[in-house]
């Protein structure tokens, strides 16, 4: 995973609660064995106007001008901002992966599903959760005639609006820790083989039916 | 000893060891399917790792696999090559694999449990939402990405934080008609959709205790629904009975020493959850699901809400997106809505219960003639050979209805069985999104006996006054 690095960026408004992951990524992009190549598709039945299937090129496609991500405002939009519950529904990892591949890096929520929340840290995404009156205003800005631009700091966990305004957020340490060095956190854990063979063996004398 | 409760027990029995808030918890057993686990199997290959225990790992596929002839193989190259490479995966890694052709395939969650390979007090986990399912046996079973299917195969282990808990206490007898999916999607109309986030929830009370344990897992499945990270109940003799005799069940003193350690798994009386909720068992009536969010759900005598009546505007126009979606007309009754579909299946209500449930409510009646389609979908190769065996499949093809092979199917339309643009179904499964059950399909979420009431009115109807 790439170190997760201060950037500026282009804030997308979704203005909707409860945004599932079958929105983000629909069912049958999730045939693919790959872990890339789903940017294209994402949120692509409100992004289509048709109806997409994986393997088929997605340049000629009809485009639905009513949704957010199809406003030139929001070309090259890195950080997407939203409402509550965002990422219900599935565990599908595809959904942060389409994240990814489109180009987002940071999403900026009232609130998220918990397994949703989870996947975004191992893809190199930043989901941060801000009070509703914080989301409220984020949105009066960010549909403005002029997108808005939003400097994000790790290290410092803060975000800075283009007026100068500092918003700090927060994020756990361990998250931070993994995302700042881009950890693989399976190695992590490998460093700690020792601990896991010790905890085995005890378990295997308390709880021996789960051992064959 | 501080009173604790069975999320605390469970929890603590799988830390192996803390760095500060986080701990890195064992996972006793992984249940892997074709959609989720291919860049787990790769990132193994590709980092040179092997599965730190194949033996706790059981694998089938079921999203894609289609209802209809087995024997003719999945058409969709794209999906063929999905289940290619899990059977490749499993043989590369020695994992136990249910082929396509094996009786004993079906639904991860509808086999784990009939398999016993689900156990009461163990850690599981699978590349999907509805491991919440298995909390019903008092296990802690949630779903994870497919970074973390790596990560278990590799390890072992999570690297997780715990959760908050919640008792969920559904007090009093239900009434009679009324079953697990109406207590389930009643208490997601009342918590919300992320009611539970953040939370382990545990599910209690008489009518929990009431039900089956096909009931408790349809109950368990849904703690998803309403956000929270899993679903438990606690242990009783109805959970160690299902277990006992189960294939990959202990046998002999084995199964009595762990049926000794399983009847603990309960909450201590005393025990402090950070929020607790209750229900009336007794004013649950039969539920339909009016939107495109599990939570906009009602009684089946009740009315499509009307946004105008609503004061917060962001939950005002969620309401009128959903009703546009769903082609549906502000206070209008659940009664005058018509299915074109109806689907019986998926991991939340395919079970041998929920089959009896539906034909019960079939026998000697016919599919309306307005029904496009009414479809049975057994969650297991058991749960069918059991239906067989007890006339339920002729019940239902006298009906009019099709009789189908074991699968997820138009839960999620991943394979051939999916709604076209617009249409509407009455369906058992547990999601009604936006497209969930394909492009611009309209879904109604519906318990097995409310669904066959669907089927034979043409519209929906309380199935206790048929």
């Amino acid at each position: 995973m790439q170190p997760f690095s201060d950037f500026t960026g282009i804030v997308c408004p979704l203005d909707r609660s409860n945004v599932d992951t079958d929105a983000i990524i629909p069912k049958q992009f999730l045939k693919s064995i790959q872990r890339t190549g789903f940017g294209p598709n994402l949120f692509d039945e409100w992004r289509y106007l048709d109806l997409g299937e994986p393997g088929r090129d997605n340049s000629g496609r009809p485009l639905n001008p009513e949704f957010v991500l199809n406003d030139p405002r929001y070309a090259g939009a890195s950080i997407l901002l939203t409402r509550s519950n965002f990422g219900c529904g599935s565990s599908r990892e595809h959904a942060p992966w389409a994240l990814a591949d489109y180009g987002f890096k940071v999403i900026l929520a009232e609130s998220f599903a918990d397994i949703f929340f989870n996947n975004c840290f191992g893809n190199g995404i930043l989901p941060v959760v801000l009070d509703g009156p914080v989301i409220d205003r984020l949105f009066a800005q960010a549909t403005g005639p002029q997108a808005l631009r939003i400097h994000v700091d790790l290290q410092g966990q803060t975000l800075t609006l283009g007026n100068g305004e500092v918003i700090p957020f927060d994020v756990h340490p361990y998250r931070k820790h993994c995302l700042l060095l881009g950890l693989d956190e399976i190695g992590q854990t490998l460093q700690h083989a020792d601990a896991i063979t010790a905890y085995e063996e005890r378990r295997r004398r308390e709880a021996p039916w789960l051992f064959g | 000893m501080a009173a604790a409760t069975l999320y605390d027990k469970l929890w603590d029995a799988h830390v192996v060891r803390y760095e500060g808030d986080t701990a890195l918890l064992y996972i006793d057993r992984q249940l892997i399917h074709e959609v989720t686990s291919p860049q787990a199997f790769e990132g193994l290959r590709l980092h040179g790792r092997r599965p730190r225990r194949p033996e706790a790992n059981l694998a089938v596929p079921d999203h894609n696999v289609p209802t209809t002839l087995r024997s003719a193989g999945i058409k969709d190259p794209v999906a063929r090559l999905q289940v290619e490479t899990l059977f490749r995966n499993c043989a590369e890694f020695g994992i136990t694999l249910f082929g396509m052709d094996d009786p004993r395939q079906g639904i991860v969650h509808v086999i784990g449990p009939e398999e016993g390979f689900t156990l009461p007090g163990i850690t599981m986990v699978c590349g999907d939402s509805h491991t919440s399912t298995h909390g019903a046996f008092g296990a802690l079973a949630f779903g994870i990405g497919t970074s973390e299917v790596e990560h278990v195969l590799a390890t072992q282990c999570l690297v997780q934080r715990k959760s908050k808990s919640m008792l969920i206490s559904v007090d009093g007898d239900l009434g009679a008609g009324v079953t697990a999916k109406d207590v389930v999607l009643a208490i997601i109309g009342v918590i919300g959709t992320a009611g539970g986030t953040g939370h382990v929830i545990e599910f209690g009370g008489e009518a929990i205790r009431s039900l089956s344990m096909e009931g408790r897992m349809t109950v368990c499945n849904m703690a998803i629904e309403a956000g929270a990270r899993a679903g438990l109940i606690g242990v009783d003799e109805k959970t160690v009975e299902y277990v006992r005799g189960r294939p990959l069940a202990p046998a002999g003193e084995r199964f009595e020493q762990a049926a000794a350690y399983w009847r603990t798994l309960t909450s201590d009386p005393g025990a402090v959850f950070d929020r607790e909720v209750h229900l009336d068992a007794a004013a649950i009536k039969p539920q339909v699901t009016w939107g495109t969010s599990p939570e906009m759900v009602v009684p089946v005598d009740g009315r499509v809400p009307d946004p105008d009546q609503i004061q917060d505007p962001v939950k005002a126009d969620g309401v009128r997106r959903a009703l546009a979606y769903m082609g549906l007309k502000p206070g209008m009754p659940i009664g005058e809505i018509r299915p074109d579909k109806v689907f019986i299946g998926s991991c939340t209500n395919s079970r041998i219960e929920d089959l009896r449930a539906a034909a019960e409510v079939v026998k000697g009646r016919k599919v309306a003639d307005s029904i496009k389609l009414a479809m049975v979908v057994p969650g297991s190769g058991p749960v069918k050979q059991q239906a067989e065996s007890e006339g339920l499949d002729l019940i239902f093809r006298e009906a009019g209805f099709e009789w189908r092979e074991p699968g997820c199917s138009m839960c999620l339309a991943m394979n051939a069985d999916r709604l076209g643009p617009g249409e509407r179904c009455a369906s058992t499964s547990n999601r009604n999104f936006e497209g969930r059950q394909g492009h611009g399909g309209r879904t109604h979420l519906v318990s097995p006996a409310m669904a066959a009431a669907a089927a034979v009115a043409g519209h929906f109807v309380d199935v206790r006054d048929l």
